[in-house]
């Protein structure tokens, strides 16, 4: 067997090989290239260097975005992981109906973004009719709302992966921490939570990187409404690419530099919540 | 073991499959191109080329479809229609440009629109369809260049309920101007309650509404400030009729059938339903509007200028123009552009086809209703559509109509900005908040025109 595959890796290697070049590898390419050029339809590219991205720190609504989706990954960060480790634990409880409740908690995930946007939309404007406003005059208004939507969208998402790494630690470690005399919230943080790590990481992962990429529900909920100022950097690129005559190439490089951030952030934290997995 | 061999082994082969599907799709594109310029170069007077026009009426789609299932039943070009979503056109022609089978036949708005496609413009100059025009006026030029044809006038103003305006106690001959327009519209909202309707349709802020105000009605500050000037386009715009504009957005939502900080949830649907079920008397909208107000009975229906107050405008028309502009691709295949040459000519000359494009109820050979446009050809017909015929009116009578100017608005992102002004105005209508729109209107125009070139 090993032998085989030392001799024919590269037939079993090369279908996948192509469709990740064919159609990863080299879109990415051609778009940073893209983000060098002046170009209406990606055929008739002029190279025109650096300029798009001297415009890109040009335009004041692109750190407002940046900004706005910083603040909003952050909270969503926090309240989806602390709410799903919630509702895990009380699922992971025996207790009648937890079947039940994990289906009803996940069944959100399964509708499309701007379906959910305008569903949400319509919930929020009923009410804020009552009080004369509306969602979409208010920046605090869409904020929030745009918080409640992903955390509900999210949270039995992120609660399912929990509740797999909540059933893989073996009962006999809290059995044991609980004869060595420690009580609920002791084995909470030194006994689940470090066996949790995994989860946490991958967890946080989709949290943070959901929140940064977050393009449909905020074109439908909010569209980026009042004046620019619920508009997240996915859909901030966007409007720069569509919403004027020769701006692709702006639109390009913040897509690039879009690209580069989440990235990073994306990295830092895998570091960050990595060292703190423990072996079992 | 072998079971697991058997596994890896469709594994592999899925793998390889879905790997060749997507090249598939590619492949047979490049063939087809391939073959095209073979049949190009070796037999012109065989090859036939296709026709594919992006088009940009939602409205008229199934029109468009029927027009071109005619023209490849006589002459057997084939002629593929497809039709962008509302609001979606400049995105929808940006990534069907950028295909191998690209539009030949596609659509730009005015003169802001054809600096982003100009090099994909076809020369019309010397093309059939040219000699049919029945006016200069309706060409789109670059220098000596024709780039597009106007295919479709419209023309918009305040559309009006006959029948509630004489309940409330006035005619059309009432309102002669602005100042006319706020009273008759102050006292229908004073009293609403006995007549059980409001004066305005909810001027919506929705993306399926805002257009009637963001570019319809900021093309009266726009056109007047040309006037002024002498100018027809401009980089800097400087917003002499800025306070004309504010009066009469003030007039429409403060006289409205809803609260002005409920815009930003009135959909365009709304409005036609407000019109349609009687509880206003205005609605700001054109002549492509009439197939949902029909019900009203045509009777029923007038159309007034939109007045914002402006020395000398009793004696203005409705406003009335083009943003349709037909340019075919100097991309495409030679045969291609010729096929699509003799589409559009025929489009506009053929009995049949110019009946489609001009009629109004039963004009299709289906029978379903016609485009009912008014197309600026020789051939045009007398419409059957009340509001042009009531736009034709204006004219008539000596009125000057306001041209459309906001096609020279310099970007999309202008009118979406001045949309969100708007929006923010209306819910909190103070000097600080109209201040935001003035900067939309003036400073970004200066930034949006800047950023275009």
């Amino acid at each position: 067997m090993e032998k085989a595959i030392k001799k024919y890796w590269p037939i079993f290697v090369l279908p996948t090989m192509a469709a990740f070049a064919i159609g990863f590898v080299v879109p990415f390419l051609e778009g940073i290239y893209l983000s060098f050029c002046k170009f209406t339809t990606i055929k008739d590219a002029k190279f025109v260097g650096i300029s798009n991205y001297i415009e890109v720190f040009k335009d004041e609504t692109f750190p407002h975005s940046f900004g706005f989706t910083t603040l909003f990954a952050i909270v969503t960060l926090l309240l989806v992981n602390v709410l799903a480790f919630a509702v895990a634990l009380a699922l992971t409880q025996k207790i009648k109906g937890t079947n039940i409740f994990r289906t009803i908690f996940f069944m959100p995930n399964l509708i499309g973004g701007i379906v959910l946007g305008y569903i949400w939309q319509l919930i929020f404007d009923g009410i804020f009719s009552r009080f004369d406003t509306a969602l979409k005059l208010n920046e605090t208004l869409g904020f929030w709302g745009l918080v409640i939507l992903i955390c509900w969208q999210q949270i039995g998402y992120m609660m399912i992966v929990y509740i797999a790494g909540l059933q893989a630690i073996p009962d006999s470690l809290r059995e044991a921490a609980m004869i060595d005399g420690a009580n609920k919230v002791q084995r909470l943080v030194h006994v689940t939570i470090p066996n949790m790590m995994p989860s946490i990481t991958i967890c946080t992962f989709l949290t943070i990187t959901n929140s940064f990429k977050l393009f449909d529900q905020n074109l439908s909920l909010t569209g980026g409404e009042p004046l620019h100022k619920t508009e997240m950097l996915a859909l901030n690129i966007y409007q720069t690419f569509y919403g004027r005559v020769g701006a692709e190439g702006i639109g390009q490089a913040k897509a690039v530099i879009f690209f580069l951030t989440v990235v990073v952030i994306g990295m830092f934290q895998l570091k960050l919540t990595r060292s703190k997995e423990v072996q079992q | 073991m072998r079971k697991k061999g058997l596994v890896a082994l469709c594994l592999a082969a899925l793998m390889t499959t879905t790997a060749l599907t997507g090249c598939g799709g590619n492949d047979s594109s490049n063939d087809s191109s391939t073959k095209n310029s073979d049949a190009g170069s070796s037999a012109k007077s065989e090859a036939k080329g296709k026709v594919y026009y992006l088009n940009f009426k939602p409205e008229a789609d199934a029109q468009w479809q029927e027009l071109a299932d005619m023209y490849t039943e006589k002459t057997g070009v084939e002629v593929t229609v497809v039709t962008a979503a509302s609001g979606q056109y400049e995105t929808t022609l940006k990534s069907e440009m950028g295909k191998d089978e690209a539009p030949t036949l596609f659509q730009v708005n005015g003169p802001v629109g054809l600096a982003s496609w100009k090099d994909y413009c076809y020369d019309l100059k010397d093309a059939a369809i040219t000699k049919e025009v029945s006016s200069d006026d309706f060409l789109l030029k670059d220098g000596d260049a024709v780039d597009g044809i106007g295919y479709a006038i419209e023309s918009y103003g305040i559309i009006y309920n006959k029948n509630l305006l004489k309940k409330a106690g006035y005619s059309e001959d009432d309102i002669k101007n602005f100042a006319d327009l706020k009273k008759v519209a102050e006292d229908i909202t004073a009293r609403s309650k006995e007549l059980g309707f409001s004066a305005f349709t909810s001027a919506g802020m929705d993306g399926s509404s805002d257009w009637r105000f963001k570019t319809h009605l900021a093309n009266l500050p726009v056109y007047y400030e040309y006037q002024a000037d002498g100018i027809d386009q401009t980089d800097a715009i400087k917003g002499t009729y800025l306070d004309n504009y504010r009066n009469i957005w003030d007039l429409y939502i403060n006289n409205s059938t809803v609260s002005p900080k409920q815009l930003s949830t009135k959909t365009g649907d709304d409005a036609v339903a407000e019109f349609v079920t009687e509880k206003a008397v205005f609605y700001q909208n054109g002549t492509w509007a009439y197939s949902d107000i029909a019900d009203l009975g045509d009777e029923n229906l007038g159309m007034l200028p939109i007045y914002i107050g402006v020395d000398g405008e009793e004696n203005q028309g409705l406003c009335t123009g083009t943003e349709n502009y037909w340019c075919v691709n100097k991309k495409a295949p030679e045969e291609d552009v010729q096929a699509t040459l003799d589409f559009i000519n025929w489009c506009v000359t053929d009995d049949a086809a110019v009946k489609c494009m001009c009629g109004a109820a039963g004009a299709m050979p289906s029978g379903q209703d016609g485009m009912g446009f008014v197309i600026p050809f020789k051939k045009n017909l007398e419409s059957d559509n009340p509001l042009v015929n009531i736009a034709n009116e204006y004219v008539k009578n000596g009125k000057k109509p306001v041209s459309w100017n906001f096609t020279t608005m310099p970007s999309e992102q202008w009118k979406n900005d001045l949309g969100s002004a708007l929006t923010t105005y209306a819910s909190d209508q103070n000097d600080k908040n109209w201040d935001l729109v003035k900067k939309a209107f003036v400073d970004n125009w200066a930034k949006e025109a800047k950023a275009s070139k």
